[in-house]
């Protein structure tokens, strides 16, 4: 086995899925809440040149997305380094 | 120089480049025609992920759909961006772990059913050709309208090329091919987009340009000035949108959902060395596609800024059609702008009401642009290739995955399982050859309902591709026939619901008799569900999986381990 033992393979996909889940509610909160849901009331707020629900959903919300995948990208790449299953 | 020929040598300069590229990384195995030899840097990938993304109507359609829908534009902007977290942080990482050639491959091993494989190889072949006929008439019309030639010859040239590269080279081909095809159609653009917000507001970045005030010296904001002149005219505020919020959410949800389960889309994943590529890749692949996306909805704004001034005048009271611009004139020759001078004043007038005299084609806001925007020559030639590209790009993703379908799953793993690799190598340039002709055909003579097959193709990867592979991913348990029962349920819910409204009763499709008010662009997030649901409504009446299928999705779960993408 690639782990060292049973907990850690527990622990890390543990880890793995609360980081999942914490990225996917940012992802679901920029998009469909502030781009969509709630993209009239936020509308009321000026943004720039922007009325700010307007701009989460054509603008803001692609900026997050891509950044999202840059955040998990680094966090599981130092995780795999913790417990040891990175690729050499 | 005139702008045909302009045209000419670009178009024509970019297909030398495509066939010199394709005959450099021309494929030796099927590990090279199926995955590109599993050797592509991340960043490559991530472009050429985003080539094979951007299609036709990404790079000619979509800012001009906007242009016309404003706020409700967001469901494509969202929709087809989004995705990618899913794919990235759900999927991409654990299907490269897997090491296999294509979806099917992954369905039919981790529900251990022959079944499941065959249900998947129709999906995909399905999604794919519906997608690339579309592809295929986008070449025709590009050619048609920028080089005078017929649609026909345009599609048969768009043919050859796509033939020379995908069938020579497979993936490897494919994947450098787009890496340029992609550098050609984001400067394609970029360029006339820059140009207009200079123009407009100032500013070099279309993106600031989007929120910032005219250049005019008016101080009003451009977006302000957008909504003024739409409530002016009779159309509706620009930034408030006219679909209810419920079927604004479905639609995006499906568009997503629909976009991390496309065939063409995951399998690009297989081809990078490692796990930790996949995730990168899928960063970059989403950066680049950004560019374009963020782009669009600013050059959307613009363009309509543009038009209603150019045909309306300054004043708003209409120009005379006598003294019209040369693109006005040029684009009523193809149709696409129709003048109708109903209170015979000689002048030209555009609104959303009654004194509404111009039909607009949303199609002609990124390819008449440079004109209307009076931007130079070669700005024009260079929307011409750019546009060929981001077809070509995609048809090739697509027809690859049809010759895998056939060459692999289905003869491979179904009907030939002792095949020499060479055999099956034969037989995936076969398919590939065999697929389009077919997919010109139908770029030649398309079905009718071009348009309204892009909603099944998101629809059916939402409703069976993405809950069948996330479930296979993340709960250890879930069985074959959980899986194939929920796979059955989502597309036979999803395709009846769009079959009937846009096929059998096309007159009932109206928000009144859609359930809970979602439209069939967005019935594939209900599908999702209906398929999550039965697959673990029968799953917990039937045995979970056995357990060498349980060490299976354990061993995808972390990276250490993963070698190249291989047959067995």
């Amino acid at each position: 086995m690639a782990f060292r033992n049973e907990d850690d393979k527990k622990a890390y996909w543990k880890e793995n899925l609360t980081l999942l889940a914490k990225l996917l509610v940012v992802w679901f909160v920029v998009s469909f809440g502030a781009g969509i849901l709630f993209a009239d009331a936020l509308n009321s707020v000026q943004f720039f040149g922007f009325k700010l629900g307007f701009w989460f959903a054509q603008q803001g919300s692609i900026y997050v997305f891509v950044a999202l995948i840059f955040v998990y990208m680094a966090k599981m790449n130092a995780m795999d380094k913790r417990y040891g299953v990175d690729e050499e | 120089m005139d702008v045909q020929l302009l045209t000419f040598i670009i178009v024509g300069a970019s297909f030398a480049l495509y066939i010199a590229i394709a005959i450099w990384a021309r494929a030796g195995s099927t590990t090279d025609f199926y995955v590109a030899g599993g050797g592509v840097p991340p960043v490559m990938n991530g472009m050429a992920t985003a080539a094979d993304w951007m299609s036709a109507a990404s790079f000619i359609s979509m800012a001009g759909l906007i242009s016309f829908m404003g706020y409700d534009g967001a469901v494509y902007l969202m929709g087809w961006t989004g995705g990618y977290v899913l794919l990235a942080l759900c999927l991409a990482p654990y299907l490269r772990k897997f090491g296999k050639f294509t979806v099917p491959d992954f369905i039919g091993d981790r529900y251990y059913s022959q079944t499941a494989r065959t249900v998947a190889v129709f999906c995909a072949i399905f999604v794919c050709f519906t997608y690339v006929a579309g592809q295929m008439r986008g070449v025709g019309v590009v050619f048609s309208r920028f080089l005078e030639v017929d649609i026909v010859a345009g599609v048969v040239i768009g043919m050859v090329i796509v033939f020379f590269y995908t069938v020579l080279g497979g993936m490897k081909g494919i994947t450098y091919t787009q890496v340029a095809q992609y550098c050609v159609l984001i400067f394609a653009y970029i360029v006339p987009a820059v140009f207009i917000s200079i123009m407009v507001t100032g500013h070099i970045l279309p993106q600031t340009g989007f929120g910032a005030t005219l250049s005019d010296g008016s101080g009003m904001f451009m977006l302000q000035k957008l909504d003024n002149l739409s409530i002016e005219l009779g159309f509706n505020e620009y930034t408030s949108g006219t679909k209810s919020t419920i079927d604004v959410f479905f639609i995006t949800f499906a568009l997503m959902v629909g976009t991390a389960g496309l065939p063409h889309v995951i399998v690009r994943f297989f081809t990078v060395p490692k796990v930790r590529d996949a995730r990168k890749s899928a960063g970059y692949a989403l950066a680049f596609i950004a560019i374009l996306y963020t782009t669009a909805p600013s050059l959307a704004a613009f363009a309509r800024v543009n038009m209603i001034e150019t045909i309306n005048g300054p004043e708003m009271t209409g120009t005379s059609y006598e003294q019209a611009p040369s693109w006005i004139k040029n684009w009523e020759q193809t149709g696409l702008i129709q003048f109708d001078d109903k209170n015979g004043d000689g002048m030209m007038f555009y609104s959303g009401d009654e004194r509404n005299e111009m039909k607009v084609d949303r199609d002609i806001m990124v390819l008449a642009n440079p004109e209307i925007a009076n931007l130079p020559a070669w700005v024009i030639a260079l929307v011409a290739a750019g546009g060929v590209a981001a077809a070509l790009s995609t048809s090739a993703g697509l027809l690859l995955v049809i010759s895998t379908s056939v060459s692999h799953d289905l003869l491979k793993r179904n009907f030939m399982p002792d095949i020499s690799d060479k055999a099956e190598l034969f037989y995936a340039r076969l398919a590939a050859g065999v697929a389009i002709v077919i997919a010109g055909y139908f770029g030649i003579n398309p079905p009718g309902f071009v348009a309204q097959v892009v909603a099944f193709a998101f629809g059916l990867a939402a409703s069976s591709f993405f809950p069948a592979i996330i479930m296979g991913i993340f709960s250890k348990r879930m069985n074959d026939k959980g899986a194939v029962s929920g796979m059955i349920a989502g597309l036979v819910f999803t395709a009846a619901y769009i079959i009937y409204f846009k096929f059998v009763n096309p007159a009932a499709n109206t928000p009144d008799n859609w359930w809970f008010g979602i439209s069939p662009e967005g019935i594939g997030t209900l599908g999702m569900m209906v398929n999550f649901l039965v697959a673990f409504v029968v799953f917990k009446m039937t045995d979970e999986a056995p357990a060498e299928i349980q060490e299976l999705v354990e061993s995808i779960r972390y990276p250490k381990g993963a070698g190249e993408a291989s047959a067995h």
